[in-house]
């Protein structure tokens, strides 16, 4: 089902995307591209369908109307091919959500050996380097529960970054944690869009938001209610629910 | 001087003198007092006094013969691995358990999974044998069993002989399948809906997640009630003996008829029981260790 994608078209294509759980509509006509290499981070308040957006570009939601392209791949198809999508989009969870009775090497081994069917010699050489490129050199063999929340969260990176994805998703990656970890968090976090990665975030990490992403998008009941690179978008806020949030934050 | 902060004249709730809540006694508390190690000693305590009187007493009547124990010592080896050439006694009632538990616990995890099942038939269906086993008398399951399979299995030319043990193992292995097939969903359900979204993520299948990454966070959950499973499952199988199998408890009743004196049915019976005891009480004792082990590193 894939069509021929180039680089210079969008690399995650969102197109009027409706989504509801029961009669609860969360996403109503949700429309926006993202760019290779780009970085953009999703704000809002509670409950305004940002974590249902990201979840469904990874198919772990269904969508009830619209289309995701993710490269050209539809997403919103019965016969998705998930595994060719999920090599493409890794992601990033709130509750980090490690294999709790995996180390971390083999939390970060685990999908490449099993799902790829790669060779455990070579995904372990990966995994040991990209354990040192979130800089947890030392804890490979620690089990999830003998870490620190930011030291999973690192870790849940890493194990995402092993499946060498196109697209990173980050659900919240920093809510759950204490305020001294956080920065470790997003210290990789900017590594990884320095590097070129395709990154969308959904955060509350306002200061983040404005130094790292590339457009922000605020999103309020189930749509997009302005967007925007980050200068003009937290300076010059038109929509008065937008000024609203964020004078509550900033 | 400040005056000393006076803790009894205070709004604050926390500041108040802690009083445990009054004592009510509940289910568990029971089942701990019946796991105690005071309470194992206390009945160890009373089965051998009661040995010990028993025998005086039988000595003090001066019946002919011979004293408790000199009879309980007798029919020991009887009673233990049944009749000469035979398989039976004490040691085929743990026999039966071991197999039973085997057998039961292969056919739970399935059942189990097919309860966790998305496709809806297979979870319905597994549920409702499930319930049907799990709320069946056992006593009513082995005497259905015992006459709905055959005494022989014909393969080609040759007949193979269905024993009356084999028969009730299969019987009490199915009120265990039942309820390992619980144990299964329960712990399967207990896991963090994330292990399930973080599997799809990382593009594993249904069956990688499930055996792969759910299923070993569940052992250790599932083993205590597993193991309690066990203990009642071998405090059961004397029930076997009502259908003529040769276990511990018939050949006990064998032996007894045997002596026929009534003043040893007591002992001979305590004798018995104490052997199921001093099975048990250990693996009791590691279960309940192994469930505050698995409690505080949950």
């Amino acid at each position: 089902m894939t069509t021929t994608w180039t680089p210079d078209q969008p690399i995650v294509s969102v197109k009027d995307v409706h989504k509801s759980f029961g009669d609860l509509e969360v996403l109503k006509g949700i429309t926006f591209d993202v760019m290779k290499g780009e970085v953009i981070c999703i704000i809002g308040p509670s409950g305004s369908g940002k974590s249902t957006l990201i979840r469904c570009i990874n198919a772990l939601n269904d969508i009830q109307s619209g289309s995701i392209k993710v490269e050209g791949q539809e997403v919103n198809n019965p016969d998705l091919d998930k595994l060719a999508l999920r090599k493409k989009v890794g992601m990033v969870f709130q509750q980090y959500n490690l294999f709790p009775h995996k180390t971390a090497i083999e939390n970060v081994m685990m999908a490449p050996v099993l799902v790829l069917k790669e060779s455990p010699k070579e995904v372990e050489a990966r995994a040991r380097s990209l354990i040192r490129k979130v800089r947890l050199e030392g804890k490979e063999d620690s089990y999830p529960g003998e870490l620190s929340g930011g030291q999973q969260q690192r870790v849940a990176i890493a194990r995402s970054l092993a499946m060498n994805p196109d697209v990173m998703l980050f659900d919240e990656v920093t809510a759950a944690l204490d305020p001294e970890t956080v920065k470790e968090v997003l210290v990789t976090i900017k590594d990884l869009a320095a590097e070129g990665m395709t990154c969308m975030l959904v955060t509350h990490e306002m200061g983040f938001a404005r130094e790292i992403g590339d457009h922000i998008y605020f999103t309020d009941r189930g749509i997009i209610v302005e967007h925007g690179p980050p200068k003009t978008f937290f300076k010059k806020a038109s929509d008065p629910r937008t000024r609203e949030f964020l004078s509550q934050l900033l | 001087m400040k005056p000393a902060l006076d803790n009894r004249h205070t709004d604050l709730d926390v500041m108040l003198p802690f009083r445990p809540a009054a004592v009510t006694w509940d289910a568990g508390d029971w089942a701990g007092l019946a796991t105690s190690r005071r309470f194992g000693l206390g009945l160890a305590l009373v089965l051998i006094s009661w040995i010990l009187i028993d025998s005086a007493s039988a000595q003090m009547v001066g019946t002919q013969g011979q004293t408790v124990w000199q009879t309980l010592v007798k029919w020991t080896p009887l009673m233990m691995f049944g009749p000469k050439g035979e398989f039976g006694g004490f040691v085929l009632n743990i026999v039966v358990s071991f197999i039973a538990m085997a057998l039961g616990t292969f056919l739970g995890l399935w059942l189990g999974l097919g309860q966790a099942s998305p496709n809806r038939f297979i979870s319905r269906s597994s549920w409702a044998v499930t319930q049907l086993f799990r709320n069946s008398p056992w006593l009513v399951l082995l005497f259905y069993f015992m006459l709905l399979l055959p005494f022989f299995i014909r393969i080609g030319d040759t007949q193979i002989e269905v024993s009356g043990w084999a028969k009730a193992t299969f019987a009490l292995s199915l009120p265990i399948m039942a309820n390992v097939s619980e144990i299964v969903r329960g712990s399967m359900a207990s896991i963090p809906t994330g292990q399930w979204d973080s599997a799809e993520s990382l593009a594993f299948s249904r069956t990688q997640t499930i055996w792969r990454i759910i299923l070993p966070q569940c052992i250790k959950r599932m083993i205590p009630p597993w193991m309690n499973w066990y203990c009642i499952l071998t405090m059961s199988t004397p029930l076997i003996s009502i259908l003529g199998v040769n276990d511990g408890m018939t050949l006990t009743q064998d032996a007894l008829a045997a002596e026929g004196r009534s003043e040893f049915l007591i002992p001979m019976y305590l004798w018995l029981m104490s052997w199921f005891f001093i099975y048990s009480y250990p693996i009791a004792m590691l279960t309940r260790k192994l469930e505050n082990r698995f409690a505080v590193n949950q």
